[in-house]
């Protein structure tokens, strides 16, 4: 394996991938994959439309079960337990690794229930309580403001902004560890997008962040770490600053600077 | 580097590096005319070089013009932005060498019934053929991405440095030799201040090169040739 991985191992790990293989029935979609994801910094996956940036993102939280015919073979540590073992509660995963998706995918229901929705999947609490992580949960994702006084209207009402925001709140508001974004701004336009990154901004500091992007400049801008995959495997992982400014790889450099052939 | 997916942008980068060469050669020539026209009294000469000057302006405002738009245009990344930031920044470097040769045909003119320049103007003179040299291996060193070439323009300047100080030292004696050549003397005292503010730009320009080339800068102080004089002690050091 070429996996160039230029990182000083000095900052704490919260996700260790390693040799990571998934096959989606016969296709082999990532090959031997290893990199961490350092405890409360971004980092950002890119490459090109099937590179295995988004398959690698559904592994950490082992969304593919959704899907027969798709298995992962090879080690994925959170906090030093393997998420692949057949034994593990994949419910109580899912709420330690949160996700966003590209779309905004507001539930059909009132801002209010959006929320309290996956909070009361995992505890239950008396309804003062549940009111206030609401609000800890709207305001984490910046929401609070600007929908405190229409809580009881349907979540479908929201701008694409908002609604994706919606969606950072429902993920922030079971608690999680580690916050999965797939293209969160793809459908956005500039000043939700603007909003969203500075949000993931803040959101590093409780928690550890994986972004998908195809925005080179989201991921200069957002990310602290980022890893360049092409035709499922790592071609290149190391600080953005890096990575962006004289990458080690030619294939990286030929992406970054749009030279792809 | 060429070979972007969108053409253009090859065209874009293209086109600066293609300005930055034609600022070099003017200002290869400015600095060759104004130093003929200082040796040989030539004001003729001396207001060729002076107009020639406007040229190069306004070639340095092209050039950071069309590298701003890109940068807003196209978001370059790695190599692609610091060929912005290089253009930027050598045709800046380029601009002020310009500036420099004018302003020693601008002293020219002032000093063309001046008999003894020729004289005293000596020293100069090997001063100009080290700056030219350099400022040629600094253009080349840009056009041909090459950092060895970079770097020898780096380490070479201190000569440049140490002749200064040498001139300054001729220079002296010729004024306290007859009052009559302060006039003339204090000029091309000036005129060797700039041609060692030339060498100084060449070495910038190197620098720009080995930083475009490998998105490091070099480590550490540049050596420097120069004995204790007059610029040291006032506490001025232009670089």
């Amino acid at each position: 394996m070429t996996n160039a991985i230029n990182v000083p191992k000095t900052h704490p790990v919260k996700v260790s991938v390693r040799g990571l293989n998934f096959y989606y029935g016969s296709s082999h979609a990532l090959k031997s994959v290893s990199l961490p994801l350092n405890l409360n910094k971004v980092t950002a996956f890119i490459g090109p439309s099937g590179c295995g940036k988004s398959t690698l993102l559904r592994v950490l939280n082992r969304m593919y079960d959704l899907y027969p015919g798709h298995r992962a073979e090879g080690e994925v540590l959170l906090d030093g337990e393997n998420i692949l073992d057949p034994a593990i509660d994949v419910n109580a995963l899912r709420a330690r690794v949160g996700m966003v998706f590209q779309k905004p995918t507001p539930f059909p229901m009132s801002i209010y229930d959006n929320i309290a929705f996956g909070i009361k999947l995992y505890e239950k609490l008396p309804a003062a309580e549940l009111d206030v992580r609401v609000e800890q949960a709207l305001r984490g994702a910046a929401l609070w403001d600007e929908v405190k006084d229409k809580l009881h209207t349907s979540g479908l009402g929201l701008s694409g902004g908002q609604q994706q925001r919606l969606c950072i709140a429902r993920s922030v508001a079971v608690q999680p560890e580690v916050i999965l974004f797939d293209e969160p701004c793809s459908a956005l336009d500039p000043i939700s997008t603007a909003k969203v990154e500075e949000l993931i901004e803040e959101l590093a500091e409780d928690y550890t962040i994986a972004i998908v992007t195809h925005n080179m400049q989201q991921a200069v801008r957002v990310s602290d770490y980022t890893a360049f995959m092409y035709l499922g495997e790592l071609i290149e992982f190391g600080e953005t600053d890096a990575i962006f400014n004289k990458p080690a790889e030619k294939r990286t450099l030929d992406y970054i600077t749009g030279r792809f052939g | 580097m060429s070979d972007h997916i969108v053409k253009s942008y090859d065209r874009d980068l293209e086109n600066m590096g293609r300005h930055i060469s034609e600022m070099g050669g003017l200002a290869e020539k400015m600095l060759a005319d104004s130093m003929d026209a200082l040796i040989g009294l030539d004001s003729a000469l001396a207001h060729r070089v002076i107009a020639a000057d406007h040229r190069l302006d306004s070639l340095h405002r092209e050039i950071e013009e069309s590298a701003v738009l890109t940068i807003a245009r196209r978001q370059p990344l790695a190599v692609d932005l610091r060929e912005c930031i290089a253009a930027i920044r050598i045709s800046g470097d380029i601009e002020r060498i310009g500036d420099l040769a004018k302003n020693i045909a601008k002293r020219t003119l002032k000093i063309v019934s001046e008999l003894q320049v020729a004289r005293a103007a000596v020293g100069l003179r090997s001063m100009h053929e080290i700056a030219a040299t350099q400022l040629k291996d600094s253009l080349d060193a840009y056009a041909l991405r090459d950092i060895d070439r970079a770097r020898m323009v780096w380490e070479t300047d201190a000569d440049l440095d140490a002749l200064e100080d040498s001139v300054f030292r001729d220079l002296l004696t010729f004024m306290m030799e007859d009052p009559r050549n302060i006039t003339f003397c204090t000029h091309l005292l000036f005129c060797s201040k700039n041609l060692e503010r030339i060498g100084d730009h060449t070495t910038n320009i190197a620098e720009t090169v080995v930083y475009l080339v490998t998105g490091e800068t070099f480590p550490g102080e540049r050596p420097k040739g120069r004995g204790v004089n007059y610029v040291e002690e006032a506490g001025e050091d232009a670089q």
